[in-house]
């Protein structure tokens, strides 16, 4: 096992706040004991729906907040925990490719001077060095070299995910976070931005986490797929078996929610009832079970752990007692 | 097939300029819109001749705006008028004053005491009131605190309490004009702040590792300048008129000294007297300077709309 980065029953909890004294009423648990690993060179997808900690832990990993329990490793180093009190040192090495390519653009900066910046704080080459790096770079996401010297505002929402791209690879990075990347811009963009993302993590060796929760997406690019559910993991496999054989009832509610592109193949759906609970007050037992099919007491009252199930870990009850073969 | 190469190879020719376009910034953009609208560009000029009146003027006066003319004196509103002989342009004042030189010189006073006022706000207002909203929290609550609690004491009071205390001078006046300025620019800047610290360019400058004052500085500023510029070109004529009202009453610029309000204050206290010159020549370079700045302080909000396009 070679992994570059791992992540040890992290957890992030926000306050609640009420009142004129901003009193905390509560903590909500947004990402809630996440344990994973990620081998160089693959790609993790991460799935669920909104709401359930995706974004938070890329956050995490980037450094924006700090994880309030457990600890991330990244080379076998810590980087970041809530006892180490260090500065979050691998800005240069990881990096976010971000969600909404309009807002992630300085509009007040030549997009060569957003994309150069990290350079800039790093103090990576001189000027001149610089500017030939920003037009290498800005030819391999497939935009003219010259392109550097124009403001966001000049270009489509395409080309702009192309530049936040090109401003995440500038650094030379061993793992990239991709919060979403495609599900602001339209269907036929997607691709070109998918297959430019894969074309770039073969000729670069990147390591990526992939969040999306667009399932078809993530069958595209990820390697291994990670489910989540309120904060907690639900199941991890690789893409293939994850697709072919979902175990956790989640992934299976999961995978037939999605739309086939084909009127004549009605797949059998699982319908979910109920809401999803609200992360300030998640239930007891498994975050899942008031609208899981296969719940019993158990799953009222223990939290299910990951356990190997096949290539995959499943984190179910059901799985674990071999309940769920309906 | 190629009927007309030469129109092809034109047709490259173009393409291959077509890469060197040279961006164009927002400002760019937003200084195209401003010069369209016509009441905002006659308002510049306006306001450039005025400045230029205050600074090529005085080589024109055959009066210093010392030196009384005595022959006027007992009879100004008669041998005081406005006249091109006698060397009184904008004819004299109560005391046998030039008026045209007593003018340029309110108008260039004047005119210091708003920039001034103005760009201590800007500065000052700015740099604060992005910083509590950049870091928000406590650092945010105290500061803001600060401003609240120094707003809810009379701006009036505080200002004429200081030229009574320490003496009535330019300098105080500026002192005491640019304590109280920056105290709603900090808060609109804030509100700006809390909105663009969100923004996902922010948080991809954190994750490289940009130090947080270097953000304020080169993300979070030069998009609030937008809103800066308008507040701060409004703000110009609201110190104008703050700094006319203290001499109006009596407590501004000192004598020899003058400024509009000043002057105005005068010519309305010898209205009766049938020297009515005495208010409108002061009045006019006032009312102009002042639609002047507003009309630009409105065309520069409709120029730098703050949607994105």
């Amino acid at each position: 096992m070679n992994a570059l980065l791992e992540m040890h029953e992290i957890k992030k909890t926000f306050p609640v706040r009420k009142g004129i004294f901003q009193r905390i009423v509560g903590q909500v648990a947004a990402v809630n004991g996440v344990s994973l690993s990620i081998e160089r060179g693959r790609t993790l997808g991460l799935v669920g729906e909104s709401g359930c900690g995706k974004s938070t832990l890329a956050k995490m990993l980037v450094g924006l907040y700090p994880p309030s329990d457990g600890e991330i490793l990244f080379e076998g180093k810590v980087l970041a925990g809530p006892d180490t009190g260090a500065e979050f040192d691998a800005t240069r090495k990881i990096q976010i490719v971000f969600q909404d390519p309009y807002s992630s653009l300085d509009p007040r900066l030549p997009v060569g001077d957003s994309i150069a910046e990290g350079l800039v704080i790093h103090g990576i080459g001189d000027n001149k060095s610089r500017r030939k790096k920003v037009g290498e770079i800005l030819e391999l996401v497939g935009l003219p070299p010259q392109a550097g010297d124009r403001y966001p505002h000049e270009f489509s929402g395409g080309q702009r995910q192309r530049i936040g791209i090109a401003r995440a690879l500038i650094m030379d990075p061993e793992f990239v976070v991709c919060d979403e990347p495609t599900s602001a811009l339209d269907v036929s963009v997607q691709a070109q931005i998918l297959n430019l993302l894969k074309k770039l993590q073969a000729e670069l060796n990147l390591t990526m986490m992939f969040i999306s929760h667009n399932l078809a997406v993530v069958k595209h690019v990820a390697d291994d797929v990670m489910v989540m559910y309120l904060g907690r993991v639900a199941e991890v496999a690789p893409v293939d078996d994850l697709f072919a054989n979902p175990r956790h009832p989640y992934t299976k509610a999961l995978l037939s929610a999605t739309p086939i592109a084909d009127p004549e193949r009605r797949g059998e759906r699982i319908k979910l009832t109920g809401e999803l609970p609200s992360p300030i007050n998640p239930p007891p037992g498994c975050p899942f079970h008031p609208r899981c099919p296969l719940a019993n007491d158990r799953c009222k009252s223990e939290v299910p752990a990951l356990l190997p199930a096949g290539p995959a870990t499943v984190a179910c009850h059901a799985v674990e007692e071999g309940r769920d073969a309906a | 097939m190629f009927a007309n190469t030469k129109k092809v190879e034109e047709f490259a020719e173009n393409m291959a300029s077509v890469d060197t376009v040279k961006g164009r910034s927002l400002w760019q953009d937003a200084m195209g819109r401003f010069l369209k609208n016509k009441a905002a560009v006659t308002s510049v000029i306006l306001l450039g001749l005025i400045l230029l009146f205050s600074f090529v003027g005085p080589y024109f006066a055959q009066w210093t705006n010392e030196e009384i003319d005595w022959s006027t004196l007992g009879a100004v509103a008669e041998k005081g008028r406005p006249s091109i002989e006698s060397g009184h342009y904008f004819g004299t004042d109560d005391l046998g004053r030039d008026l045209y030189s007593r003018v340029i010189q309110g108008t260039q006073v004047s005119l210091m005491v708003g920039v001034v006022g103005a760009l201590i706000a800007v500065i000052v207002g700015t740099l604060y009131g992005a910083i509590a909203g950049y870091f928000g929290g406590r650092v945010d609550s105290v500061m803001m605190r600060a401003v609240d609690i120094l707003m809810a004491i009379p701006y009036m009071f505080i200002l004429i309490l200081l030229l009574v205390v320490f003496g009535r001078s330019i300098i105080m006046l500026f002192v005491g004009i640019g304590l109280v300025s920056w105290l709603s620019m900090a808060r609109i800047v804030r509100g700006q702040t809390l909105t663009i610290k969100n923004k996902e360019f922010v948080e991809a400058a954190i994750a490289t590792g940009v130090p947080s004052f270097i953000i304020i500085l080169r993300h979070i500023v030069p998009n609030l300048l937008g809103v800066v510029v308008v507040y701060a070109t409004l703000l110009v004529p609201e110190m104008i008129l703050t700094e006319s009202f203290i001499s109006f009453l009596g407590l501004g610029v000192q004598e020899p000294n003058t400024s509009w309000g000043a002057l105005i204050s005068d010519g309305a206290g010898t209205i009766q007297y049938g020297t009515l010159w005495q208010l409108l020549f002061p009045l006019f370079f006032f009312v102009v300077s002042l639609f002047s700045f507003y009309f630009i302080g409105d065309g520069l909000r409709d120029a730098l709309d703050p949607k994105d396009r």
